[in-house]
Order: C-alpha cells, then structure tokens, then sequence
C-alpha cells in the first residue's frame, strides 16, 4: 500500500477535474457522491498505508513519482516522503475531510454553486495531500500555495457579497506575507545545504552556522505564522468566517491552519538547534494564545467564537512547539481537529436550523428542538475546555506539562488561556442552548433538526472527541503515550518530560480545577443571573469595548500599513505616473510633431530644389572633411 | 605626364565636364536634358579614373570605368523608361510639374 501512496492525492485530483468540467452536467447528488468518494478512497488508503507502516520497521518511505526540475546544481524532484508524521496527517486530512464533504452534501443542497462547491473542496484536498506528502520543501510548497488559493476561492464562495470577497482578498494577501517568509527559508536552504529534500537537508542541517539556521526557523515561523492565523498576521481568520460554514472546519480549523504546525513539527531538526528561534515561537505562540482567547469572550458571532478559538487554539500549539514538545503539539493539532470540526459543524448546524442567523443572542432554548446537535455540540465544548476524560484534556494537559518544565510565565498564559477558553465555549453553549428564545416567530417556527447526512458526521466527531484522548494518555501513572513513540523517527532531539509525578499531577489538578471554576463562573453568569451580552456600544465599560472592538487591531493595520500605502499609491499614480511618466511619453510625441510640421515644410515638391540640397550637402561634407583632416 | 600633357589639364577638363552636368542639373527642367547631364558627370569622373589609372600604372581604375559604364547603360534603360511613364501621364517632361506628393 505505501508504494501507491501517489494514490492518496490523486483521487481527490480526480474528483476535482470530474467536477470541474462536468459539474454543470451531472446531477447534484452525483456531483456530491463523487467529490466525497474520492476522499474516502483516499482515506481508506491511508489507513491501509498507515497499518503497514505501523507493522514495518522501515519508517521513512520515499516515493518518486517523477522528475519535476533539472537545472544546472539544482534537482527537484516530485517526490513523497511517507513516514508517521505524514501518515499521521493523512489520515486527520482525509478522515475529517470525508466527514465534511458528507456534510456539505446537506449544508449546501440548496445552493447553486453545489459542483463549484464540491471542485474547489477537492482541489483543496488535493493540495493539502500534497502539502503534507512531499519530500522537499518545493513540493509543499506547492501544496502550501494551492491550499491558500482554494482558501481564497472557498471564502469569497459567495462571491456576490463584496463583504465576503474583500474577507477572501485579505487571507489571501495575508497569507502571501508569510508565504515570503516560506519562501526565503526554501532559498536560504539551498544555499546552505545545496539540496532541499528533508531528508539530505535534515541529515546535514548541523553543518551550516547557528545563526543561518536560527534565520531559516524564524523564516519558517513566519510562513506558518501567515497560514497558522498567529499574531501579527492572524486577522485573515476571523473574518474567513465568511466562507461556508464546511469550509470553515475543514479549512480553517481543521487542516489547513495546522500546516504551519506541520511544517514546523517537519523542520524540527532546526528549531531543536537554535533556541533563539524556539523561544521566539514559544512566545508569539502564548500571546496569540491569550490574545485571541480575550477577544473570543466578548463576540457574538457563533463562527467568530470558533474562530478565535481556533487562533488561540493554534497559538496553543505554536506554544508547545517553542518548547520543542513536538509530538504533545501534533497530539493537540488532532484532538483540536476532532472537536473543532465538531464545533464548527455544530455551528453550521444551528445556523442552517436558524435560516443563517449567526448572532448567539437572536438564539437561545435551541436545546430541546435541535437535539443531535445540542449533544454533540456540548460533547465538543467539554472537549475543548479540557474536561477529562475528553480528548482536549490530555492534549493540552501533556502541551502544558512540557511548557511548565520550560518556562514557569508562558505557562501562566497556556493556563489563562485554557480558562478564558472554558468560559467563552460555556458562554456560547448557554446562550445558544439555554434560556428562552430571542428570535423572531419565524424562525421559531422554522427551527428543525439537520438531515440524517449533517447529524453523521456530528456524531462521529463527537465519538471521536471523547476517545481521541486514548491516543496519548499520560505515561506518569503508568498509561501508554501512543503518540508520543509514534513519532520518535520524526523527531531528531527528544525532549520527554522530566517532571516528578508528583508535579504533573498538581498540574493535572489544578488544570481540572480551573476549567471547573470557569465553567462554573460562566454558569453563575449567563444561567443564574440571565446576563446577556450587550446589545448597545454605549453600555459597554472601556476595556469591554476595547476587547469587543478586538484590540482595534484591524484599525491599527489600517492606519499604519494600508492609510500610508494609500497615500503613497495615490502620489505614485496622481504625480509619477500622470505627470512624470506620462510627460516624458506625451513630450517625446509632442517634440517630433512640432519639429516634423516644421522640417516637412522643406519638401516643397521642387525636383530642382532637392538637387540643389543635395549637392550644397555634399560639397559641405567635402569641405567638412577636409578641415578634419588638415 | 600622360603623353606629353600634364596631369593638372586632365583634372581639370573633368573638373569643368563635372560642374557642367551639375550645374545642368540643378538649372534644367527638362528631365531629358537633366539625364544629360548626369551622365556627363558620370563620364566626367570616368575620365578622372582612366587618366590616374595610366598616370599609376595601375589597371584597377580602368576596371572601375568598364563598370560605371555597365551600370550607367542599366541605368539609362531604366530611367528612359520612367521617363516615357512620366510622359504617359502628364503629356510632359518638365520636373517642376511633378509636385503631386507635396501637401
């Protein structure tokens, strides 16, 4: 099976182009079958793959497919590399991605761009495969490229609403700042190590200086700082909510904002080597965390909550990653699939029992008439607030442990962090769920629960996000750590956690105790005393607003990056390009006008005339001549 | 010495031969007599060649003369033909009268 591992990326290519050229032809169902299909085959063979790989002894599997460039010093070829961390990838991808595309086929049955749907799903499928499949860095970069795109595509999917398409130009030109950072890691690469393949480039990595490889991870971090949605350049996030509400979980939370983690955890060898470039992680990492985790608890939006979480939630991993607890971070990248599919799902959910209303405080009582939905929602919030015995427990309780080795304050704010988090999900389940309902007649009327094809997918998440976290329980009383040993061939400098028992389980403890505490606040909050969130501005306390208003972040780009390139842009095009540029073309025309009206008046039509020109030419030439040369 | 007369005459019938044809073209409006004149120049400078040629003991100029001359009777076929065009169409040879192109 790991020799037709080129199979995995090719059926979703396949169902891309079916849907691409023939989607307008074929029937909806089909077009949907087609699509999801396509992923499954893909899924199935990964777990067949990923069985082998697991029974053999021989990890790193490369696969060439064919020789892509050939210039000079510098060959690339399309190559895969299959070894457990992408393996592991695979299967997160196609899992939840089959999932999703099953669920698109209710969520968008009524929408007319159903094939165009489906085309850009699997195309960014196929891109994603191929992000976490290659063997060099050209190749996932390739991929890192293609998933940006179809992120753009699916975001301004309804490209009617010109909210929406500026939402899907600012990912995209987002993301293109830490592709440039992507980009010059892959050149600094070749010149340091005159090859770009992960395998030659990891084995040599230690020949080039410290500071040329803290360069490379910094320039790494960046690019998965664009695609990972980490502060500065997380903003393209939130407002991708604009996409549909499938494209969000399987997009931006599920697969593509991990391929920062991914590249990071692929390039580990680097970030074990410079700790400059570890601790830069670590901290952006935390403040993101935190950051985004402070915006989260005053939105309104249902997808805006989920999407700060998911930032924070990203910012959470980048923290373990800084710590080079690499395999705690691919651990939570999984159990955050799990249950952040599941949320968004949920959402899409309710949105679709609503009739598109997003805002949570037009909802509330939906507990009883969305029953599935209801459960399984839940399940995935006490998963995400890192209730045990659910997945997001171990995950980030084991991330948490190896940042609390580290270093004591970015710990404080994984905790803050995971409190915070606890308290806008409760936030958010109260005033959906709970309480009376706040909408109009019509939608009360209207509420009803999803088709049988949007609550499958639901379920199976749900299941998964309470047993995912069998997938590494904590070793220190005695349990296996799957996970852990799953990525020992990836991970060149191990880093195991040297805590006592005694302080992991204080940790534990006091993990639980605070999630419990925050549940319990939001509870006092939002069900004893029927809070709701403000409906007006003016009532809000000042630093109320300043966290509604999300820090005026998107106010400050505004102001100190977009306002001056304005203003520049305009002198360019008002003063170099209408005066400068266009007087020096115009004035080149008029000079040759004005100067051939005035030579044509010498061609008088006088055959004598021109004789007479021609030979006062010649003998000035001659006298000219002559002078010259006495 | 070129038998007996002195090279200066030489150059100085071609001088005069010359400025003849040149004035003659630059002053007549006959195209006719224009194409006279041209060729008394090309001969002008034909007897310059030859005259060197001996004077230098050197045959090349005189293959320099066969040439002009086989180039001038081309030349003469050609131009005798545009001029009976010339004729065709405006029932005259006078140049002044060809100033169609101007304006």
């Amino acid at each position: 099976m790991i020799k037709l591992i080129s199979l995995v990326p090719l059926f979703p290519l396949i169902g891309f182009l079916i849907n691409g050229f023939f989607g307008k032809k074929i029937t909806k169902s089909l077009s949907g079958i087609i699509a999801s299909g396509s992923v499954l085959a893909s899924f199935i063979i990964s777990i067949l793959a990923f069985f082998e790989l697991e029974s053999s002894t021989h990890k790193q599997n490369i696969v060439n497919v064919f020789d892509w460039i050939n210039s000079g010093d510098l060959t690339i070829p399309f190559q895969f590399l299959y070894d457990p961390l992408s393996a592991w990838f695979l299967l997160i991808i196609t899992g939840i991605g089959f999932l999703i595309h099953v669920y698109s086929i209710g969520y968008m049955h009524s929408d007319e761009g159903f094939s165009r749907f489906f085309t850009y799903l699997n195309l960014f499928v196929f891109f994603m495969l191929l992000l976490v499949l290659g063997n060099n860095y050209v190749v996932s970069f390739v991929g890192w490229e293609g998933v940006g795109l179809c992120s753009y595509l699916l975001i301004g999917f309804w490209f009617k609403n010109t909210a929406y398409n500026n939402a899907a130009k600012k990912a995209f030109i987002m993301n293109r700042i830490g592709d440039l950072g992507f980009l010059l890691a892959t050149v600094l690469i070749f010149t340091n190590y005159n090859s770009i393949s992960y395998t030659e480039v990891f084995e040599k990595a230690g020949t080039a200086s410290t500071s040329t490889i803290t360069l490379i991870a910094i320039f790494i971090f960046i690019g998965a700082m664009g695609k990972s949605a980490q502060l500065p350049l997380y903003t393209w996030l939130p407002d991708a909510m604009a996409g549909p509400t499938p494209v969000s979980a399987l997009i931006h939370a599920a697969t593509m904002v991990t391929a920062g983690i991914f590249i990071i955890v692929r390039s580990n060898v680097f970030y074990s080597m410079s700790q400059e470039a570890s601790s830069f992680v670590a901290i952006v990492g935390a403040i993101t965390a935190l950051f985004a985790a402070i915006i989260g608890t005053l939105q309104n939006d249902i997808k805006k909550i989920l999407a700060y979480s998911t930032v924070s939630q990203l910012g959470l991993m980048f923290l373990g990653l800084g710590v080079g607890a690499y395999s705690s971070a691919v651990f939570h990248v999984t159990t955050h699939a799990f249950f952040k599919a599941l949320l968004f799902l949920g959402a899409g959910s309710v949105i679709h029992a609503m009739g598109g209303e997003q805002d949570i405080r037009r909802m509330g009582g939906l507990k009883g008439k969305i029953k599935i939905t209801f459960i399984t929602m839940l399940i995935g919030t006490i998963a995400i607030s890192g209730v045990p015995p659910f997945s997001g427990f171990f995950s980030k309780d084991e991330l948490l442990a190896h940042v609390y080795e580290q270093n004591k304050i970015l710990w404080l704010v994984g905790m803050l962090t995971s409190i915070l988090t606890a308290f806008y999900m409760f936030r958010m389940i109260f005033l959906t769920f709970y309480g009376s309902f706040k909408g109009t007649h019509e939608q009360e009327h209207h509420l009803h629960e999803s088709p049988s094809n949007m609550t499958f997918p639901l379920i199976v998440l749900a299941a998964l996000s309470i047993i995912g976290g069998l997938l590494g329980l904590p070793e220190f009383i005695g349990l296996p750590n799957w996970m852990h040993h799953h990525l020992d061939e990836v991970i060149k400098i191990k880093n195991p956690l040297m805590l006592s028992h005694e302080t992991e389980a204080t940790l534990m403890g006091l993990a639980i105790l605070s999630a419990a505490a925050s549940i319990y606040f939001a509870y006092m909050l939002y069900m004893k005393n029927k809070v709701l969130p403000v409906e007006k501005e003016n009532e809000f306390k000042p630093w109320q607003k300043l966290v509604f208003h999300k820090f005026y972040v998107d106010e400050i780009y505004e102001t100190i990056i977009q306002k001056p390139i304005d203003v520049v842009s305009s002198f360019f095009s008002k003063v170099v390009d209408n005066q400068v540029i266009d007087g020096i073309v115009n004035g080149v025309g008029t000079f040759v006008k004005t100067s051939g009206s005035a030579v044509r008046l010498l061609q008088q039509g006088n055959i004598g005339f021109y004789i007479i020109s021609m030979v006062v030419g010649v003998i000035m030439c001659i006298v000219l001549l002559t002078m010259a040369i006495n | 010495m070129i038998n007996g007369i002195s090279i200066n005459y030489y150059i100085l019938l071609s001088a005069v031969l010359f400025i003849i044809g040149a004035v003659g073209v630059m002053a007549r409006r006959n195209s006719i007599i224009i194409f006279m004149c041209i060729e008394l120049m090309l001969n002008a400078v034909n007897l310059l060649l030859v005259s060197f040629s001996v004077l230098h003991n050197d045959a090349s100029g005189q293959v320099f003369v066969f040439f002009i001359m086989a180039v001038a009777a081309a030349e003469v076929a050609v131009g005798l033909a545009i001029l009976s065009m010339i004729y065709r169409n405006i029932k005259s040879i006078d140049t002044d009268l060809l100033s169609n192109l101007k304006n």
